[in-house]
Parts: structure tokens; sequence; C-alpha cells
């Protein structure tokens, strides 16, 4: 496996840049109905799901592309985007052995010797789920774990019920888009009463060149079930931009919990805004049962654009929605990302938890809406939205908009922007501490509330890479 | 330039703030053992010479050397200064909002031995625990974030925790007293004498002569605009307590303003 694209410079801060050399099956670049066709008919799928895709498509070409963002970028040309890549793997039911290696180095073995404790992952390179481990301790409970296009013709049922149920196809451009073309992805379901043991989790890879990575994610949880899940994501570096537009939609029915954690470690673009992904995100969780519970949890450390605003719609009474959220941006990096919370049923109950760090010439934005429908009684919500700012070239913006339609609601907004001051530095270097490991204790307390949400493992990741992201970003 | 000699040796320093010079040509020597007081009135440069010998960024030095075990210092990050053996506790700590005081202490005293085997958390943590009850300071201590919501007095102890758990070799406490009620006072003078001794020297900057009660010095050092303009042993004290800065200014004065 060689890396003949990856300057030498830029090794040691993206170290997941390298790329695969492996034969890929890929559509032609552009879309139209017959690219729709075509991933569909590479699927297996059914009449059913071809025509739904194809109604999104058609609803996608009469909308615009949102640009209302604090983001900027060049526009994006769909035509030159490949839709559908998948690596040409051997015999069935077997892993590519450099597709093996690939997820080995991202430390993700999928080897079921070598797999991960207490996580089963489902590892989807390009278009295509390549692997899922742990199947067995998980088929003993009857949680159904495993590639979207997989459930779409085992339990086609299931997927008919929730699919676009909380995300429609009409929900927005990207979501239209993805709708259309997604390729693959996981899909969840834990049935009632069902605790799930360990954590599930998806590992994204975006390996071939021009194509843009459509992953679509669905979660059920069923009446009193538990599910912790968990996604991380990567790509090798180039001097292009590629798009990576997901859906993600999780439903909790009464009683029932999910934990969505994401580590977004998407390629960022070099120091001086060349290349990086484009990640145009829609994730909405809907609390549909009573005292049903979910929430997110994000680390976004990559991606040269950022536009995500994981919520959660909250039908179920005493539902509660939970967005905990730490957005790194350094270099030439734009992130605009934040959340929803949409209290429609009585005695709901929402926090927002989100720290904005903006390093280097980046533009760090946190954009949310709270909303209390009027027949909403009793609902709270607390938000808490604070920046920190490192150098003196970076932005932070907040965008809160609050819409309480009922008198009951009790609303608490904080923000605070803080810069990592000359004095922190120098107390703490003074007790013996270097400089940057000075910054990233200051970074990590001020990230503290976040990453306690994260399973400790990932929390040990997320500092981690915290750290490698700001490493000489000071001074 | 001379040799550095002594333990601790500040040799003519000048030093200035946005090119406003404070500290014009300071001379101190502080040998292991000992324990100085340094005085002086508001604005005279007591906390920049505090600042300036850990090597605040703020502050430019435009002459003169600090020696400290044989080597000057003044051409060596904050970190290694430290490192080193030095230690500033601060008139005005800083919070770190999300850092536990545990893990801060332990992230310096790992620091503190860079490529050295790190020091057991069980170890430390007792360690932690008996400077703690020693200052009087409540356990749960251990797990609030560092100086975020501490009273004046509480900091001060942080501080004086911090220089027990570190061990320096030198300290510098700069205005250590102020704030402190006289309960907190003695507290905080006994954490400082628990360190003093033959291996250890001492560099205390104050305003009042009150904490001079506590913590006997051996020799005392008043210092007006920017310059030791009288030093003495003792009984100096008890001279500036009875008759305040004036006397000094004018006996020494006018060396002062000659300049």
């Amino acid at each position: 496996m060689s890396t003949p694209e990856t300057p030498d410079v830029l090794k040691d801060e993206y170290k997941y840049g390298f790329y695969t050399d492996i034969e890929a099956d890929s559509a032609p670049k552009g879309l139209n109905e017959d690219i729709i066709r075509f991933i569909s008919r590479k699927k297996g799928e059914p009449d059913w799901m071809l025509e739904w895709r194809l109604k999104a498509y058609r609803g996608w070409l009469k909308k615009k592309e949102p640009r209302w963002a604090y983001l900027d970028y060049p526009p994006i040309d769909y035509q030159d985007i490949c839709y559908y890549s998948a690596p040409k793997t051997g015999p069935a039911g077997e892993v590519d052995e450099e597709l093996r290696k690939t997820f080995e180095r991202l430390g993700i073995p999928l080897d079921e010797r070598k797999r991960l404790e207490g996580v089963a992952v489902d590892a989807v390179f390009d278009s295509v789920s390549v692997a899922t481990t742990h199947k067995d301790i998980l088929a003993e409970k009857g949680i159904l774990f495993c590639p979207i296009s997989e459930a779409i013709r085992e339990h086609p049922d299931l997927v008919r019920k929730y699919l676009g149920s909380v995300v429609p196809p009409a929900d927005n451009f990207f979501a239209a888009l993805n709708s259309a073309v997604f390729t693959d992805g996981s899909f969840c379901y834990i049935p009632k009463g069902v605790r799930c043991p360990i954590e599930l989790s998806t590992y994204f890879r975006i390996n071939a060149r021009n194509t843009g990575q459509f992953e679509r994610t669905l979660i059920v949880a069923d009446e009193g079930s538990y599910v912790s899940y968990l996604e991380g994501c990567t790509a090798p570096l180039r001097d292009e931009n590629q798009l990576h537009a997901a859906v993600v939609e999780l439903i909790a029915l009464d009683d029932a919990q999910i934990k969505y954690a994401t580590v977004q470690n998407w390629y960022a673009g070099d120091k001086e805004g060349r290349g990086g992904i484009y990640n145009f995100v829609t994730k909405r969780g809907h609390c549909r049962g009573q005292r049903s519970r979910i929430s997110w949890t994000q680390v976004e450390v990559g991606s040269a654009i950022t536009w995500k605003y994981p919520g959660c719609v909250l039908e179920g009474e005493h539902s509660v929605g939970e967005f905990y959220s730490v957005a790194l941006t350094n270099h030439r990096m734009q992130a605009d990302t934040g959340t929803k919370m949409i209290h429609i049923g009585s005695h709901t109950r929402s926090t927002i938890v989100s720290k904005g760090i903006s390093a280097g010439e980046s533009v760090n934005s946190y954009r949310g809406l709270v909303q209390v429908l009027p027949d909403a009684v009793g609902c709270r919500n607390h938000s808490q939205c604070d920046s920190m700012l490192i150098g003196d070239k970076c932005k932070a913006n907040t965008f809160p908009v609050v819409e309480a339609e009922n008198g009951s609601a009790v609303i608490e907004h904080e923000a605070t922007t803080s810069r990592i001051s000359e004095d922190q530095l120098f107390y703490l270097k003074s007790r013996g501490i270097t400089e940057e490991d000075a910054v990233s204790l200051v970074v990590n307390g001020f990230c503290k509330e976040v990453f306690k949400q994260l399973p400790l493992e990932f929390a040990v990741e997320a500092i981690r890479l915290l750290e490698l992201k700001l490493d000489k970003s000071i001074g | 330039m001379s040799e550095c000699g002594a333990d601790f040796e500040i040799k003519d320093l000048c030093a200035s703030v946005e090119g406003k010079p404070i500290l014009k040509g300071v001379n101190l020597r502080v040998n292991r053992g000992e324990t100085h007081a340094l005085m002086g009135p508001n604005g005279s440069g007591k906390s920049t010479l505090a600042s300036v010998i850990m090597g605040h960024p703020g502050y430019e030095v435009t002459g003169g050397q600090i020696c400290f075990k044989g080597r000057n210092i003044l051409d060596l990050e904050t970190e290694e200064r430290a490192r080193l053996g030095i230690f500033l506790a601060f008139q005005y700590p800083v919070a770190i909002p999300g850092v536990t005081v545990a893990k801060f202490l332990k992230t310096a005293a790992d620091a503190m031995r860079p490529g050295g085997a790190k020091v057991s958390s069980a170890a430390f943590l007792k360690e932690l625990r008996e400077y703690m009850a020693f200052l009087e300071m409540d356990p749960a201590f251990i797990n609030r974030f560092l100086n975020d919501g501490f009273s004046g007095g509480e900091k001060k102890r942080m501080e004086i925790l911090q220089m027990l758990a570190l061990k320096p070799a030198f300290a510098v406490m700069d205005e250590t007293d102020s704030g402190l009620d006289i309960d907190a006072l003695k507290i905080v003078s006994k954490g400082i004498n628990r360190l003093v001794g033959p291996d250890f020297g001492l560099l205390l900057i104050t305003h009042y002569e009150r904490m001079l009660r506590y913590i006997k010095p051996d020799h005392l050092h008043i210092l007006m605009d920017g310059r030791i303009v009288h030093s003495g042993g003792p009984e100096l004290v008890k001279r500036l307590e009875e008759k305040g800065y004036d006397w000094v200014r004018q006996e020494f004065g006018k060396e002062v303003l000659a300049e």
C-alpha cells in the first residue's frame, strides 16, 4: 500500500491521509436517472426503493443549494462527481486483504479474532459496507445491525416503515440528494426491552478520487430499548474537494434511549485551504415515544466545510433531547454547526452544550433553534454555547434562535466567548508544563462537559485528536 | 559577564514594559538555606521582578542576568526555569475552568521530570492529601476546577499546595499575604515554613510586615523605583513597621533621583 499522494509535510498532521490502491467498480461521473437506476441495480434493490430514489431526485432538481450558512465556498458541480465507487473484492463473504489492512491502519480491525472489545463495527469503504463484526453477540439479542443496503433486501418492512420518516427526502437540498443517491450506511434495530450489550459503530472511509460519499444511517430503538452508537470518519489527503452528504435518522419509541456519538475527522484541507471534505449532513432524531431520550454527541475536528445541525423532534411527552458538541476549526476550515430542538410534546426537555474552538484563520459558527409549539406545556431548555479563540485571525459566531409559543416554557441560554490568555499559559508554564501541553490542558478543560458524554476510549481518542489538530497553532 | 556563583543571583537586572523601564539595575543574592524579604511601596517594581524571574512574555529584559544553579536563566523558557527548580507563587492565580486540581498537579508533577518516570497516581494523591490536610483544605478541593470560583484565600492556599507538591529549590512569593485574614495567613505561613530549610532559598515579596512575623527573613531589601536602595537584617523589619517608607525615601531617595 503506497502513499504517493501524501505530501511529507502534512503526514504528521493528518495521519489518515493515505490512499488505498485498490481496483474499484465505479459509475461514470454525473447525476441523472440512469445513474440512480445503476446504483439501485448494483445494490439489488426492490422496485419501491428505486421509485423512492427517483422521486427524491426529481424533488432535488427543483431545489436550490442552501446558501444561508456562514460559509464561503465555490459552486459545487454536481455533474463532476462520481456517485458510486465500490472496491472490487474477493469471493463473497471475505474481506479483501487490502481493505483489511486499510482498516487495521485506521485502528479498526475487521478480523473477528482481533475485533475491538465491546464494539461492533460496520466498516464502510466508499459506497459499500465491507464488513460488520460481532454479529453473533447481536443475533443472540435479536438486534439487527447491518449495512442499510442489506436491510433494504432482508428487512424491507422495517426499512419502509422508518426510512425518511424523520428526514423526508424533500427536507432540504442535501437530504434530497442523499435520498436519491445514497449508497451505504448502517441500519440498526433494537427490539423491545433490549439493552444493546455492546457499542455499535460505523466507520466511514472515503478512498476513491472525485467520489462523493452519501451514506444513510437509520437507527430504530423499540419500546424500552437502549443503544449507544458511534460513528467515525476519515479520508485521504487530496487537493480537490470531495462532497460528503449523509443523512442519519434516529427513532426512539416509548421509554427507549439512543446515544449517538460522532468523531468526525474527514480531511480538512491543507493550511492554505486547498482540498478537504465538504461535509453537508442532515442528522435528526425523533423522540416518538413517551419518556424517550436521544442524545447527540459530536466531536468535529475535520472537513474543510461543515454544515450540520443534529436535532431532536421531541414529540413523545416527557421525552428528552440532548446535544453536546465540540467543533474545532484550524487553518482555513469553516464550520456552521449547531442543533435544533423542536418541543412538540408536553413536559419535554432539551439540553444544548456547544463548545466551539477556532484557531488559525478559521471561522466557527454555532447556529441553533429551540422551538416550543403552542400545545407543548411545561417544556424546558438549557443552552450553553461557548466559543474559544486561539490567535487573532480566527472568527467565532453564535446564531441562537428561540421560538417559544407556549408561555409555560422555561428556556435558558448562556453564551461566552473567551480567548486562551497569555496569563493562563504563563501560569501553567510556570509549573513546568510546555506551551503545547498547556494549550491542550486549557482546551480539554473547556470541552470537558462534552467529552464526559463519550465512552471512555473514544474520549481519549477525541482528546488526542484535538491535541494533534492544535499542534503548532499557537504563537 | 561575570560567572554565576551564588545559588540564586540577580545582577544589574533592567526590564521594561511596553518600552517603559521598570527595573533599573537590580542586584540580589539568595543562597540556599536563606530567606530574603523584598519590600517596597506600590509601583516600585516588586511584581515586575517576580514576573521577570519566571520569564513572563509581557516584560522585556533590557540588561543584566539572573543566575540559578550556576547558569544564566534569562535565555530559558518559563517551563525550563520551573524544571530547574524555580517556583513563583502568583499574586493573582489564574483560573483554568474544566481542569481539576488533581489533573493539573499530576500534569505539572510529570512535566517536572521530562523523560523521567511518571509519578504513580496513587502515591501522588496520597501525598497531596497529606499536604491538603496540613494546609487545612477540604479534601474535595482536589476535584474542583483550578482556581475557578475560588476565594482569594483559597487561591493562595492552592499556590502553597502546588509549591509543596512540586518541591522547588527556590521560590518567589509575590504578595502571597495580600487579601488574607489572620487565620489564613497563619496557615499559608505554616505551609511556606515547611519548605524552609538548608536546601531551600526563598524570596518573599510583600507589601506589609505582617507576614514577617510568621516567616522570619534572614535579610530584608527595600525596592524603590526599580532598584534595591537598602538592605539589612531582620532588625529592619521593626524599623519599617514603626516608620513606614518615608525615612527610606529621605535617606536613600537622593540616590534614586540622581540617576
